[in-house]
This record gives C-alpha cells, sequence and structure tokens, in this order.
C-alpha cells in the first residue's frame, strides 16, 4: 500500500519585511496509513510550517505533496477546503474552540458542511463526545471547561467526519501533566482502535514517546 | 440555522458594544426621519401647486394690493378659464402663536380654481350666502376642535378689530399633500367694513389666481397680462403658482437644503460607527475565521457570518428608530408652530429610505471586515495576536 502521506522535495519560503525567510529545504518525508508520527525540533525549526503544508492549510513553494491520494499542493483554494473538511481532522495548541458555542455545537460545526440531516449530525456529534468523554459536557461552553476537557471536544470536532488523519500542533502544549495523559491516551486510541493515521508536532520527549516513531526537524531540514 | 444562531450569538458577545450601536443606528434613524419629513413637508407645499395656477401679484411686492378692478380685464385674456382673488388677513386666534393661514376669498370662484378643497354643495351654498361665514380646513378643525355652527373670533392686526365668523364649512383636503389648515372666509365681508372705518383700504385684493386652460401656455399668458398693466400705479407680476411658492419660501430654501444634506451626512456617521464596530468585531475573530477556513468554511460562509452580524445590528437599530421616529414626528408636529408647515407628516418614502439606509449602512460596515477575513491566510489568522 502506498503511504498515505508523502512530501516530496517540499520546499518553503515566507516573505518577512521584504527579505524571504527560508523555513523548509527540499523536505521528503513519507507517513504509512495508520502510522501516529511525532514531530520534533526546537522552536522556529519549522514544524508547524510543515504539518500546516500536510493539512493543506498552507501552499509549498516547490515539491509535491500527495496526501490521501491526492495531489494537495495544486488544488485551488476551494478545493482544498473541501478536501480538508473531507480528510483531515484538527487539533491546536490552544484548543480554538468557537466561545460563543457550546461543546456539542462546537462538534457539530464541521457538520454544517455536509449534507447530513439534523438528526444525524447529533448523532454523530454525540458520539464524538462520548469517545472522549464529555457527552455530560456538551452543553458547556468552552469558558466552563478546564483546558483538558477544551482540548478533548476539540478533538471531539476533529474527529466527527471521520478523517482519514489527525493533526495536531502541540496538542499538550498549554496542558498540566494530567490532561496532557488524557489528551495522548486518547490519541493512541484514535491510532490503535480507529485507525486513524496522526501526526503531531510536539516538543515533550514524554509526548513523542507515545507516537511510534519520532522524526527530528533542524532549521528547516529533517534529520 | 444554526448559522442564524451563531450570527446572533457574535453579535452579543459584546452586548454592551451592540447594545451602543444599535442605539446610535437607531438614533440616526430618528434624525434621519424627522429631518427628511421637515424637508418633504416643506417641499410637499411646492408638490401641491397646480401647474395650470397663475399667480398675479403686485409687482414692486407682495404685500402692496391690486385694484380689484383687474379681475374683470384678466379674464379677458385668451386662455385664462377662471379668475379669482384672495387677500391675506393675518390676525390672531386666541394665541397669537396659532398660526394659520386666515384668507379673504371670493367665495364664486375661488372654489372652481382650488378644486383640492373640497366642500359638500350646501356647505358651499351656505358660505356664498351668508356674509360674515367662513370654512375652515379639516385639519384647523381637528386641532381646535371646532365644528360647523361655531363662532370663530380674529383680533385682527392687518385690519384691526374684533372680527367674528360663524363656521359653514369643514373642507376636505383632496390629496395628502393638500394644505388643510387654512381658514377663508369672504372678501365682501372684509371689503366692506374697510369701506367704512378705513376708507381708501377697500376695492382692493392681495393677489389673484388664474386658472388657465393649457399649462403649456403659462408664460404667455403671463406676460399678457402684465403687459394690461404696464405703467400703470400697480403693475403686476404673474407667474405660475410653483414659481410663485418657491419664491415665497426662498429664502427658507437654504436652509431646507442644509436639513436634507445633514440627513445623508448622518446616515454617512453611522454608518463609520457601525462600521468600526463591525472592523473591531472582525479583528478579534481572526482566530476563529481562521478556525472555520480550516474546518472547510469557504468565503460564502464568512461573508454570511459578518454581513449577516452587521445587518442584524443595523437592521435591529433601523427597526428600533422606526418604532421611536413615528410618534417623535406626531409630537414635533405638536411643538412646531401650527400650520407653520401645511402638512408635517412621515412619508411612506421616507420610511423606505430609512430602510433601505440600515440595508445600506449593514452592507456597507460588512465590506472592510470581509475583505480583511477573506484576504488573511489561515496560517497567518493563526499567528493573529490581537
Ligand atoms: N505565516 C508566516 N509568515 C512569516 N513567517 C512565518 C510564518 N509562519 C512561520 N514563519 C516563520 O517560519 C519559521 C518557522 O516557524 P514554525 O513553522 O512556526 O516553527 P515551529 O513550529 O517549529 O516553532 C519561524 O522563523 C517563523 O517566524
Ligand atoms: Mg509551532
Amino acid at each position: 500500500m502506498p503511504p498515505i502521506i508523502k512530501v516530496q522535495n517540499v520546499s518553503k519560503t515566507y516573505i518577512r519585511d521584504n527579505f524571504e525567510v527560508p523555513v523548509l529545504n527540499n523536505i521528503n518525508l513519507e507517513i504509512e496509513e495508520g502510522d501516529f508520527l511525532a514531530l520534533m525540533g526546537p522552536s522556529g525549526s519549522g514544524k508547524t510550517t510543515l504539518l500546516n503544508l500536510i493539512a493543506g492549510i498552507d501552499t509549498p513553494n516547490a515539491g509535491q505533496l500527495f496526501v490521501a491520494n491526492t495531489d494537495i499542493a495544486t488544488l485551488s483554494e476551494t478545493a482544498l477546503a473541501k478536501w480538508r473538511a473531507n480528510n483531515v481532522g484538527f487539533i491546536f495548541q490552544f484548543y480554538n474552540l468557537i466561545p460563543v458555542l457550546t461543546a456539542f455545537d462546537n462538534v457539530e460545526l464541521p457538520l454544517l458542511l455536509t449534507n447530513l440531516s439534523k438528526a444525524e449530525r447529533k448523532k454523530q456529534a454525540e458520539t464524538a463526545l462520548e469517545i472522549v468523554g464529555l457527552k455530560d459536557r456538551m452543553d458547556h461552553y468552552p469558558k466552563q471547561l478546564s483546558g483538558g476537557q477544551e482540548q478533548r471536544v476539540a478533538i471531539a470536532r476533529a474527529i466527527v467526519t471521520d478523517p482519514l488523519i489527525i493533526v495536531g500542533d502541540e496538542p499538550t502544549g498549554d496542558l498540566d501533566k494530567n490532561s496532557a495523559e488524557e489528551i495522548l491516551t486518547l490519541l493512541e486510541r484514535l491510532n490503535k482502535e480507529f485507525k486513524k493515521t496522526i501526526l503531531i508536532v510536539t516538543h515533550d520527549p514524554h509526548a513523542a514517546e507515545r507516537a511510534n516513531h519520532t522524526r527530528h526537524l533542524e532549521k528547516g531540514d529533517l534529520v | 440555522m444554526k448559522v442564524f444562531k451563531l450570527i446572533f450569538k457574535n453579535a452579543l458577545r459584546h452586548k454592551l458594544r451592540t447594545i451602543l450601536t444599535v442605539l446610535g443606528i437607531a438614533v440616526a434613524v430618528i434624525a434621519f426621519g424627522i429631518l427628511r419629513t421637515v424637508v418633504t413637508s416643506w417641499s410637499a407645499g411646492l408638490e401641491a401647486s397646480a401647474a395650470n395656477r397663475l399667480i398675479a401679484r403686485q409687482a414692486i411686492s407682495f404685500i402692496f394690493p391690486l385694484p380689484y378692478t383687474y379681475g374683470a380685464k384678466i379674464s379677458s385674456v385668451p386662455g385664462v378659464e377662471e379668475v379669482t382673488y384672495a387677500n391675506w388677513f393675518g390676525g390672531v386666534y386666541i394665541d397669537k402663536n396659532n398660526f394659520f393661514s386666515r384668507i379673504a376669498v371670493d367665495p364664486e370662484t375661488f372654489f372652481t380654481v382650488y378644486p383640492e378643497y373640497i366642500l359638500t354643495k350646501q356647505e358651499m351654498e351656505t358660505f356664498k350666502r351668508e356674509r360674515n361665514s367662513c370654512v375652515i380646513g379639516s385639519k384647523i378643525a381637528k386641532q381646535y376642535n371646532l365644528k360647523v355652527g361655531d363662532v370663530m373670533t380674529l383680533e385682527g392686526d392687518i385690519y384691526p378689530g374684533e372680527w367674528q365668523f360663524t363656521i359653514r364649512g369643514i373642507y376636505q383636503p383632496k390629496e395628502k399633500s393638500t394644505d388643510a389648515s387654512q381658514m377663508f372666509f369672504q372678501w365682501d365681508y372684509l371689503n366692506e367694513r374697510m369701506k367704512q372705518e378705513m376708507s381708501g383700504r377697500d376695492g382692493n385684493v392681495g393677489w389673484y389666481i388664474i386658472k388657465i386652460s393649457n399649462s403649456a401656455n403659462s408664460a404667455e399668458i403671463s406676460t399678457k397680462i402684465d403687459a394690461l398693466f404696464k405703467n400703470s400705479n400697480a403693475e403686476t407680476k404673474t407667474e405660475t403658482e410653483r414659481a410663485f411658492t418657491q419664491g415665497f419660501i426662498a429664502s427658507s430654501g437654504a436652509i431646507i437644503t442644509a436639513m436634507d444634506f445633514m440627513s445623508f451626512v448622518i446616515v454617512g456617521i453611522i454608518m463609520l460607527v457601525l462600521g468600526n464596530t463591525m472592523i473591531m468585531a472582525a479583528r478579534e475573530r481572526t482566530r476563529e475565521y481562521a478556525v472555520m477556513k480550516t474546518l472547510g468554511f469557504s468565503a460564502k460562509h464568512i461573508i454570511g457570518l459578518i454581513l449577516g452580524e452587521s445587518l442584524f445590528v443595523s437592521m435591529l437599530g433601523g427597526a428600533l428608530g422606526l418604532f421611536f421616529v413615528i410618534p417623535i414626528v406626531a409630537s414635533f408636529e405638536e411643538v412646531i408652530p401650527k400650520g407653520f408647515f401645511p402638512v408635517f407628516r412621515l412619508e411612506e418614502t421616507t420610511i423606505i429610505m430609512a430602510i433601505s439606509a440600515a440595508i445600506l449602512i449593514g452592507v456597507a460596515s460588512a465590506v472592510f471586515p470581509i475583505i480583511r477575513a477573506l484576504k488573511t491566510k489561515i496560517v497567518d489568522g493563526f499567528r493573529f495576536v490581537g
């Protein structure tokens, strides 16, 4: 089976104050379907950038990106948005829940783009919340939840559309040890039980330990 | 439906800010409504003037009278259908703040030339018959609680003395723009008293109103009339009623133009206020828009969210403003000098304009936040720190 993620000779440069800032240099990376990979490296090494490219929220300056059987570097913005909605679940360091929506509404949000009926959406969102153990909190607003609980709601939002790939950018970066532990256990479970391909960025070795593999980025080079 | 929920919740995120903005829009709509009502009421006088009526007045000044004898001569000009005359009376009714026109007219011809003042046949006949009778507009009747048979006493100023009239008719306005706040009485009554009390002031009328058969000939007929009295000691100046009215209110015209202008300036100001609110709101949500885009929401959703919120706030303010502007205009009518405007009412067009303005404010205020939200790349949105 071909790898689900194939990064080929990808480079990324940002322009800042009229200067070109090279962030990624000729990156090559393959991830098998069902893998759980942790991307490590010092701050500013380009981890987030690489993750964003793979997840299709940024585009490379050079190289090719085959993710979930799609050459995503060539997709238009609209096509890419649709592709993301179908294939990728996102977890962020700062949870990024919509503060005016309840846990349930936050989880249901990605489903509004599908043509599921209201009842189907409800069922699916509740299932996702059940998986993360927060079904009893579904009417709570983000500010009524702890950081760990918010991140679990975010994970429920990431899995509610049943994506092939889940990406997490420092998913435990803002959490205490116990909450981080919960989140990592949950990710492990998603990988093992639900066969999701998971890619996380972290600079916490404890977190990286829970993955199947670890890769390191140094100043834009994969080592 | 979920989208409306989000729009609604977004709008109420900063309750105080939203309330203040809504109130601001409401106040603007109220000010807009009042200013426009003043403007439209003013021009209603112009619109009410018929194109097929000419006014002949003393050439030097409107305040000088014309001889009664001119009437017959004017009638002889080809194209003239009917000639009537009127004389400004002035005077005080109970209180000098009670301002409405009191005019001495020729009962035989006046209502033929002014078909927009509607009297019943019986009212018309009594008015013609009784020397000291008068007719009043329905608005005056309502305002002072007057009915047919009541006596109306005026304290004369231009024509000194106490003047008593019996109300013999209440005329109804034909159009909404028709002035229903006037009082008419027989010129003969005025003339007779002048003959007895102030000889020399009799035999004069204030101005002639000439109904012509074809309004296209107004210029030609005017010239002919004025030519009749050339080199007499009371030369005339004849013009269409509209031109006459325009000239009459010209001095106030500048203020009206300023009010007209101001009403739109207010809309512009409030547009900036809501625009500012929306820019702040959208800025604070930069990260959330990045999240939504990440989840696959597209430009149309982001536009819908921002535009929806902006319209929600502006329509709420507009509705609140309209709700209050109607009673406010009504109470305004109470405090301005009575009869200062022939009609003072909130026109449908003003309401439509206010609603359109609210929509326009909502749309315009959303433009910049939308552009910004769409232009911001997802990755930059996540890196954005408010
Ligand atoms: N959108 C961007 N615009 C400009 N510079 C950026 C942008 N994203 C990242 N960078 C720069 O690229 C470099 C790598 O950033 P990032 O991928 O976030 O590193 P990491 O996640 O490893 O800390 C940093 O120097 C950062 O300032
Ligand atoms: Mg990072």
